[in-house]
């Protein structure tokens, strides 16, 4: 620890924004004059949130993984009308043609485009309202988790001392906690629902948020345009979320994205074991779990559903990346002097 | 010097009434002292040591002056003006503004002065937030003491960005997308918003190149003349902190060795450390450079977490003898000095003596390498 | 033959902005034992410039040669530009902290750049590393050998540095602001340093700073930079007391001094310009109180502007008109006004300072 927080010798001089003055040059000119520096129209005014859509857009993957997902809320969205279209519910069962005489799986045909399952269910309907479940599971458990472990990180990381202490010790409780043992307990003790399914998810995602943004904040407190802040008279509480809160967005949004497709796996491991949504609720995971018994007879049965879980948590995870590459400070720095 | 009475009406807080506000010095610093504890320890912390930031600094910013504060890395001086401006709060000692004695002051209760004060602070870089828009940093000062409706702000904001030589149109960029003089601006922008009486400035241009510093000292010049300013203006750069200086004060490892007037102390400098400072500062002629003698010292500054004992220049200087390991020189005029010029030193250098043919009389185990 | 010779050295980098254009056609020589002091802000090229010679520009695009003893640089593969690197040519940079590795003791990492460059035994290298820090003035080298960079002071690690740099005996040392992290005090220590030992060993130095002031005492020649190209050329005392160029002049005005204490400053108004957009013609024309209609559309090389010593200035302005006087500016400006047949653009002579003192009056 310093005495002296600034120091005496002078770094080198920080004049260093090679691009971004254009207009510079005009200012406190009359505005005409302002005007005809070439070049410098095009540079203004360009939020870091813009640069960083003109990063991801230039991502490839990401770009893809954004559609596909978009397309998959589409069709979940839809998925009640697509069902009446199909002409099959989730739950309908298939009396004629469903099953095989042998009281099996039927293939992909006209009829089931993506085949039936064990009870002569048409895969693509559950396949598309299983993606329901998923995603609102995914996301609104990764909402809640991010909700809490933003205000439990900035808590801990903006007040630091005691109040840090005692926060960082419940978040490493819950890191520890058997994620398995947790849920099967709760189940067994409320029943398994879909409340169930969040709360657990939620329950042991938020902590490690926590604890990047506790990371985060305990950074961005010393910086000098908190002190600048503090020195206007503010409040710990507009500090907190004027000042600090902005500069959290970015590795918040990065982990966000990150954390949907772990939420989904979660929710897919609960309803695999039977933890999760109650049957006959199609989910991925519980067709999965369905499916065991028949893969080798109805390759089918476990493929679709295995590949949408497959191909959605790809998708999150390279768009993740797409954004955490564009949100990098050093991703976006120019050639320094 | 601006009128508007602030609204606090805190009993501790209230603001001077007009006649005391229009006499005595500005700010008055009494013996202060900062020290900040070292903590060790994973779960149980306990103190392994301080560092002896300032310690026993006592002296005054009269009104509309600027009052230089000089010296090297860890000397103190950031530390003292963060103290001056309640960012931190004093170890020991007592601090007055406008002559009301705000030491003890809660961070509530000194809301109210802190609209007269405000700070100018190194980094044109770090001290924006990233994240917001120009606009709305400058407007800080008015949201945050309640001061017109959001809407009632913005042409108020436009109004200081023209006045620090912002454009206007400006008003919804980011931070980045400014040069290093530009954010700078900003910087003045916000701290002069609430029209304050005292600005503490830490190292406001060093970060910024030669041509554009010299931009900002005007810029920081003009400002004091049209509103009567205070500055408190700290730097380690003796050439700047001259050219912007009523009076200077020179720190060294969390004291004030030398205070005088700012040609005194560049004409008769009496410590000698203040000597060797003036020495070693660069200047931009080939002659000069070479006709000067420089007193190079020896070694580092030694740790603030340890201090010499007595004078704390003692490892370092080329006069010290036994007396400066033992006694710490008290801060007065000597012998031969206005009233105004202080130094804390023994054996203060006479004007003409040559520190570099001089050699301590010291054991030499108790020099610094 | 000059030690180095630098010629038409290009640098350029992508960003997702735009090229920027660092380093736009700067040549140089330096001959051995010479001091050369590179002068310019923050984008003019200065350390582009110096890193490309060091091979330290990676992903850059760099065109020109750089012949040091007669081979050049930017042509010679990696591994034998790796021989010339550290062996002959040395560098010293501005933060010794993160040039030193935190993890290795000092002395360890000065004798394993001895041993990668001559074939010598450990001890023989620890007794050259011991005595090399006793030369840049570490007190006990002997027991300091063994200490890591964070046990050293910032001042030491700076000298630990430029025992480093002169372990092998550098025919050329380039030091990219060495002392601008430093408190004066000890900044006068490390240039008096550096000043002794090249004196000493005979070696070439450039210098590379953005403060005129740190090599006022120091170099034999100065080139100042603006905007990736060199603005002027001069013996010490012809850059100091007969600038030529704007820039030069509104640098050493910009600089606070002790004879005008109390003054007001001469800022040159303005920003430096984007290396990715650059101004037509002279670079600097934007910011120049003598900007002519020659200057917005034509790029002036390097010229001779005094007889009889080195001095080139990139200017258009008549080749006489030199240093900082009043009268010398009073022939600038006729010569700016009789260049001048239209007014130039508002907004690109006046700069900020300007609308200051507008705003203030």
């Amino acid at each position: 620890m310093s005495a002296d927080p600034t120091p005496g010798g002078a770094p080198e001089p920080a004049d260093r924004t090679p691009a971004l003055d254009g207009a510079g040059l005009a200012l406190a000119e009359p505005p005409a004059a302002a005007a005809p520096r070439p070049g410098a129209a095009d540079i203004e005014g360009r939020s870091p949130w813009q640069l960083a859509w003109i990063h991801v857009r230039r991502d490839r993957a990401a770009m893809i993984s954004l559609a596909f997902i978009l397309l998959l809320a589409l069709l979940s969205v839809s998925a009640p009308l697509l069902a009446h279209w199909i002409g099959w519910s989730p739950t309908d069962q298939d009396r004629t043609q469903g099953l095989t005489v042998d009281g099996l799986p039927v293939g992909p045909s006209g009829r089931h485009l993506l085949g039936t399952d064990n009870l002569g269910r048409d895969i693509l309907v559950r396949v598309l309202y299983g993606s329901q479940v998923s995603l609102l599971v995914g996301v609104v458990s990764t909402l809640l988790a991010v909700a809490m472990g933003v205000l439990v990180g900035l808590v801990a990381g903006y007040f630091g001392s005691a109040v840090d202490t005692v926060l960082s010790r419940v978040m490493d409780l819950v890191l520890s906690f058997p994620f398995l043992l947790f849920a099967i307990a709760l189940v067994s003790i409320f029943g398994s629902s879909l409340a169930i399914s969040v709360f657990v998810i939620a329950f042991f995602s938020w902590a490690a948020v926590g604890r990047i943004v506790r990371g985060q904040t305990l950074s961005i407190r010393e910086k000098e345009y908190i002190e600048a802040a503090r020195s206007l008279g503010a409040n710990d509480l507009r500090i907190m979320f004027v000042d600090v809160l902005p500069n959290l967005l970015a590795p918040v949004i990065v982990y966000t994205t990150l954390l949907i497709p772990i939420a989904i796996v979660f929710e897919a491991t609960l309803s695999f074991l039977g933890l999760g949504v109650v049957p006959p609720s199609p989910t991925w995971g519980n067709m999965l779990s369905d499916s065991l018994d028949f893969y080798q007879v109805a390759w089918w049965f476990p493929l679709f559903p295995g590949l949408a879980l497959l191909l959605t948590t790809l998708a999150f995870n390279l768009l993740g990346d797409g954004v955490r590459d564009a949100l990098d400070p050093r991703a976006e720095r120019l050639f320094q002097d | 010097m601006s009128t508007d009475s602030t609204s606090g009406g805190a009993e501790v807080g209230q603001p001077p009434t007009a006649e005391s506000a229009a006499t005595g010095p500005l700010v008055e610093v009494r013996e202060a002292v900062k020290y900040f504890p070292i903590r060790q320890g994973i779960v149980f912390k306990r103190e392994a040591g301080r560092v002896h930031a300032v310690e026993g600094v006592s002296l005054t910013v009269r009104r509309g002056e600027t009052l230089g504060l000089v010296g090297e890395t860890g000397c103190g001086k950031s530390t003292l003006a963060r103290c001056i401006t309640k960012l931190h709060p004093l170890t020991s000692g007592t601090l007055l503004f406008e002559g009301q004695d705000i030491t003890g002051l809660s961070r509530s209760q000194v809301r109210p002065f802190r609209r007269r004060m405000q700070m100018i602070f190194q980094d044109p870089y770090g001290s924006l937030n990233p994240r917001r828009r120009v606009g709305s940093i400058i407007g800080d000062p008015f949201a945050i003491h309640g001061e017109g409706a959001r809407d009632e702000r913005k042409p108020k904001v436009q109004e200081l960005m023209e006045l620090v030589g912002l454009n206007p149109e400006h008003y919804n960029r980011f931070p980045a997308e400014f040069s290093g003089g530009q954010r700078q601006r900003i910087g003045v922008a916000r701290a002069l918003a609430l029209k304050p009486s005292l600005i503490v400035a830490d190292e406001p241009v060093s970060a910024l190149d030669v041509s554009i510093q010299a931009q900002i000292l005007n810029l920081l010049e003009d400002l004091q003349r049209e509103f009567g300013l205070t500055y408190v203006f700290i730097s380690h750069d003796l050439s700047v902190v001259r050219h912007v200086s009523d009076r200077i004060a020179v720190m060294y490892l969390g004291q004030v060795v030398e205070l005088a007037g700012s040609e005194e102390l560049h004409g008769r400098p009496r410590h000698p450390y203040t000597n060797a400072l003036l020495s070693a500062a660069s200047v931009a002629d080939p002659d000069q450079a070479a006709a000067r003698q420089r007193i190079v010292l020896t070694g580092d500054v030694p740790s603030p977490i340890a201090p010499p004992t007595g004078c704390r220049f003692h490892p370092r200087c080329p006069k010290a003898q036994e007396i400066c390991v033992e006694q710490t020189p008290p801060l007065v005029a000597r012998a031969g000095d206005p009233d105004s010029h202080l130094t804390a030193c023994h054996f203060p250098v006479a004007p003409g003596e040559d520190l570099t043919r001089v050699t301590a009389t010291i054991p030499e185990e108790e020099r610094a390498e | 033959m000059s030690l180095l010779e630098v010629s038409d050295l290009h640098v350029s980098f992508r960003t997702t902005d735009g090229d920027v254009q660092a380093v736009r056609g700067v040549s140089f020589e330096l001959d051995a034992g010479r001091t050369l002091g590179i002068v310019g802000e923050s984008g003019s090229g200065k350390s582009v410039c110096t890193q490309t010679l060091l091979g330290l520009t990676t992903g850059a695009r760099v065109r020109g040669t750089a012949r040091f003893e007669g081979e050049d640089l930017l042509s010679v593969s990696e591994d034998e530009f790796r021989a010339v690197r550290g062996a002959k040519i040395a560098a010293i940079f501005q933060d010794p902290l993160s040039s030193l590795h935190p993890l290795y003791k000092v002395g360890w990492q000065i004798v394993e750049m001895i041993r990668a460059h001559e074939p010598v035994n450990r001890a023989v290298a620890r007794r050259r590393a011991v005595d090399l820090l006793g030369l840049v003035g570490i007190p006990h080298p002997a027991q300091r050998i063994d200490d890591y960079p964070h046990q050293f002071s910032g001042g030491m690690r700076q000298r630990a540095l430029i025992a480093m740099a002169l372990a092998l005996d550098p025919k050329l040392v380039i030091a990219d602001e060495p002392t601008t992290a430093l408190d004066a005090t000890v900044q006068a220590q490390i240039l008096d340093l550096l000043l002794r030992l090249q004196q000493e060993n005979g070696m070439a130095l450039i210098m590379i700073t953005h403060d005129l002031g740190v090599i006022a005492g120091l170099a034999d020649e100065v080139m100042v930079m603006y905007a990736g190209r060199a603005a002027e050329r001069a013996d010490r005392r012809g850059l100091y007391y007969r600038a030529h160029h704007p820039y030069t002049n509104g640098l050493l005005e910009s600089i606070p001094s002790s004879g005008a204490a109390g003054a007001r400053l001469r800022p040159i108004p303005g920003q430096p310009p984007s290396l990715i957009r650059l101004p037509s013609g002279c670079a600097f024309h934007p910011r120049c109180e003598f900007a002519m209609d020659r200057c917005t559309r034509e790029q002036p090389e390097l010229v001779p502007v005094e007889d009889g010593v080195r001095h080139a200035s990139a200017c258009w302005l008549p080749g006489r008109l030199l240093g900082t006087t009043e009268e010398m500016k009073r022939a600038r400006q006729d010569a700016g006004a009789a260049g001048r047949t239209v007014e130039r653009v508002p907004g690109q002579s006046t700069g900020q300072d300007a609308a200051v003192e507008e705003g203030a009056a």
